[in-house]
């Protein structure tokens, strides 16, 4: 894995948002031949996201040849409930963009079948000849996107009950009420995102410090999904310092030493106006 | 982006880099209409998959819906109590040329009159939606000839009368017909009000307290059987008394029904009210406040001698006189000028200043969820024009609006509002209820 240790939050989302320009604009997009990029929702990937809008409106950075795929969705939630991660997908990143609406896929929470619904979406991914770039985050209990401790470490796109953590995590999405919390969820799985031909983990704040430890310095576990990824060819996790509290310190050192390295990636960045 | 659209495929406009004024607040957010409705944005993206046909640049400028004008007497040389010829030609013109004051409907008024002018007059004016040819008509505003001979300001002695004989049916005498009347203004302390008032409002017409001697009390009933409005409030009626606040009580009044809502018009020129009167109005009852121009004929044109139904009255800057005399009788200020000093005046936020000459007039007629807003599925109108070739077509000068932006004119767009002059967006092609305001920025603040 390569590991990114930026000193803050804006500087971290600002790395992985030049990172994910790069790759779309190196790909070199077109018509047939699309950008597929994996999306999350929750607090961490916001100042991501704002950044690729300010690339976008720059003329820098166009999605008119990306197709998307959210990670998950509450089940029940009506879908223009403003809590509901496609009013999150709208109001953060979609009304901002050029994205075509046929191109942005998120699972519907309340769709008749839900398991159907999965079964649609992970054949979608296939059509789309599978995702180029996996962008995810990591929940206090090392969950990958709904995969709760426990989950599978091979599982596919299903429906999930959420963990209390995760309930508790999200009640202030909710006026702090647990009882207005979803309780479950639709979720691509560890495998789906383990399908990915690229992978990169946004880890930002203290409070995630512990549950990176165990994803990348303790072993792989079901426990902790995200550790899965220690088995994926090409993951990046990208973190702020507070996120690396729980690191060893020699871990930390080695990283750090490699910045140079991993700051190839984002220097120079590209720009769609050259071409 | 190619449309790809379910439900219609009429083009999509999508107006960018301007705030709206929606929820009573600006918001930085994007407006979308469509076959003449604001469209939901989100739900076209997710349940439609589609975009916008036509996307244009506001340069930062205030999206406000249009404003209602629920009582003017003309303008532009054109007198709505004179039974004309060309009346009908006449109040196209005043609903075209008022567009640029950001009027986007209006209840064309009529003052006190003879019969005989409501008989000719009044078929002639009908309900209709506005568009790139001018504002809409909401109804008729007929303010007299049932009201106080002692409060009868500009308007005619010899045509007032009283229902006394026989209540709504020498009302409806009078007027020959209401079909297309919207509002009624009269003064409430008349014998058998009551049973006007009833009648009227169960026919669904506004009845609005006005050019009376009423006191509180009387007004209060009034209120009770139905009236909902206040003309003009201050002028034309008794002053406020701390021992009798007279119809300015109902402001503040506890004997109000409960569910609803007394409004209140305000000539908001500087001449008609003092600031500091239009501060304690405002402040006692901030809802309630409806803007009006209560325009006359000389509205728009050279200051001069012009008609006023069966009067003449004399214009000299924003004064407006009965000839030879100094009462007061309408006034030749526009909507916009309205706005501002009632901004100014009062010094509340641009949001309120909007929504008392949008909003409120609306909800006083019971129309808010078509106009009055920018809220989803509101009218917006029809656009007309797509200009041919032009994917993304930026507002500016040469572009297709009926008032041009003025280059000259540029603003700190982190004050609120300032006095100077406003520029008016005005799409030719949208629909009346929608009006871009021009607060162009030198230095964004925002």
């Amino acid at each position: 894995m390569r590991l990114v240790i930026l000193e803050d939050y804006d500087q971290a989302s600002e790395w992985a948002a030049k990172y994910i320009c790069n790759r779309i604009i190196q790909f070199k997009p077109s018509q047939g031949r699309y950008f597929t990029l994996g999306l999350p929702t929750g607090s961490t990937p916001l100042g991501c996201y704002k950044k690729l809008i300010e690339y976008h409106k720059k003329g820098d950075l166009s999605f008119k040849y990306v197709k998307t795929f959210n990670m998950d969705e509450y089940v029940g939630l009506p879908r223009n409930h403003p809590e509901s991660y496609h009013s999150y997908m709208w109001n953060n990143f979609f009304k901002h963009i050029d994205i075509d609406p046929n191109n942005a896929h998120i699972l519907d929470g309340n769709a008749p079948d839900l398991q159907a619904e999965c079964d649609a979406f992970e054949k979608k991914i296939e059509e789309a000849g599978g995702i180029d770039l996996f962008v995810g985050g990591i929940g206090p209990d090392g969950h990958i996107a709904f995969n709760e401790p426990g989950s599978s470490l091979s599982s596919r796109t299903r429906l999930k009950t959420l963990a209390m953590d995760t309930i508790l995590a999200n009640a202030k999405y909710f006026d702090g009420d647990l009882s207005k919390v979803p309780t479950m969820a639709l979720t691509v799985g560890v495998g789906t995102v383990m399908d990915a031909r690229e992978v990169m983990i946004l880890i930002t704040g203290a409070h995630k410090a512990f549950a990176l430890y165990k994803a990348i310095e303790e072993g792989v576990n079901h426990m902790w999904t995200v550790s899965a990824f220690q088995q994926h060819p090409r993951t990046i996790f990208v973190c702020d310092e507070d996120a690396t509290l729980e690191l060893r310190v020699k871990t930390v050192k080695y990283f750090k030493g490699l910045m140079h390295v991993h700051n190839k990636l984002v220097d120079p960045l590209y720009s769609m106006k050259e071409n | 982006m190619p449309s790809n659209k379910s439900v219609s495929d009429a083009p999509i406009v999508q107006f960018t880099n301007c705030r709206i004024l929606r929820s009573h607040q600006l918001q930085r957010e994007d407006l979308w209409v469509r076959e003449g409705k604001i469209l939901n944005p989100e739900k076209l993206f997710f349940e439609e998959k589609g975009s916008a046909d036509i996307q244009l640049d506001c340069k930062d400028s205030i999206i406000a819906p249009g404003f209602i004008d629920v009582q003017i007497n003309g303008g532009f040389g054109v007198d709505f109590s004179l039974a004309t010829d060309d009346f009908k030609s006449g109040i196209d013109l005043v609903s075209q040329k008022i567009l640029s004051h950001g009027v986007t409907s209006f209840c064309p008024t009529l003052v006190t009159s003879p019969p005989a002018v409501y008989h000719q007059v009044l078929p002639q004016i009908s309900i209709r939606n506005g568009g790139a040819h001018g504002a809409g008509i909401l109804g008729a505003h007929l303010e007299g000839p049932f009201i106080s001979k002692e409060k009868k300001g500009a308007h005619p002695e010899h045509c007032l009368r009283t229902f006394e004989a026989g209540a709504f049916q020498d009302l409806l005498a009078t007027y020959g017909s209401l079909h297309c009347v919207r509002i009624v203004t009269l003064a409430p302390e008349m014998k058998r009000s009551s049973e006007v008032i009833r009648e009227l409002t169960k026919r669904g017409i506004c009845v609005s307290l006005g050019h009376s001697v009423a006191n509180l009390s009387q007004a209060e009933d009034a209120v009770q059987h139905g009236a909902t409005f206040i003309t003009h409030l201050f002028n034309a009626m008794l002053p406020f008394h701390h021992r009798d606040p007279g119809i300015v009580g109902l402001l503040t009044s506890d004997k109000i029904p409960a569910g609803r809502r007394v409004f209140y018009g305000m000539i908001s020129d500087g001449i008609h009210t003092n600031p500091a009167a239009l501060r304690i109005a405002h402040r006692a009852h901030p809802k309630g406040l409806v803007l009006v121009t209560d325009a006359i004929a000389g509205m728009g044109l050279a200051p001069g001698r012009h008609t006023l139904g069966q009067q003449v009255v004399e214009i000299d800057g924003l004064n407006t006189y009965i000839a030879g005399t100094k009462t007061l009788s309408g006034s030749v200020a526009t909507m916009d000028t309205c706005v501002r000093h009632f901004q100014e005046a009062t010094g509340c936020s641009v949001e309120i200043a909007l929504e008392a000459a949008s909003l409120h007039p609306a909800q006083l007629l019971g129309i808010e969820h078509k106009k009055g807003t920018l809220n989803y599925d509101s009218d917006a109108g029809s656009p007309g024009h797509v200009p041919r070739g032009a994917a993304v077509v930026h507002f500016a000068a040469g572009g297709k609006s009926s008032l041009q932006p003025d280059p000259q004119t540029r603003y700190d767009a982190s004050a609120v509002f300032q006095p100077q002059t406003w520029v008016f967006f005005c799409f030719f092609y949208l629909f009346p209820i929608l009006v871009l305001y021009g607060i162009c920025s030198k230095d964004k603040t925002t």
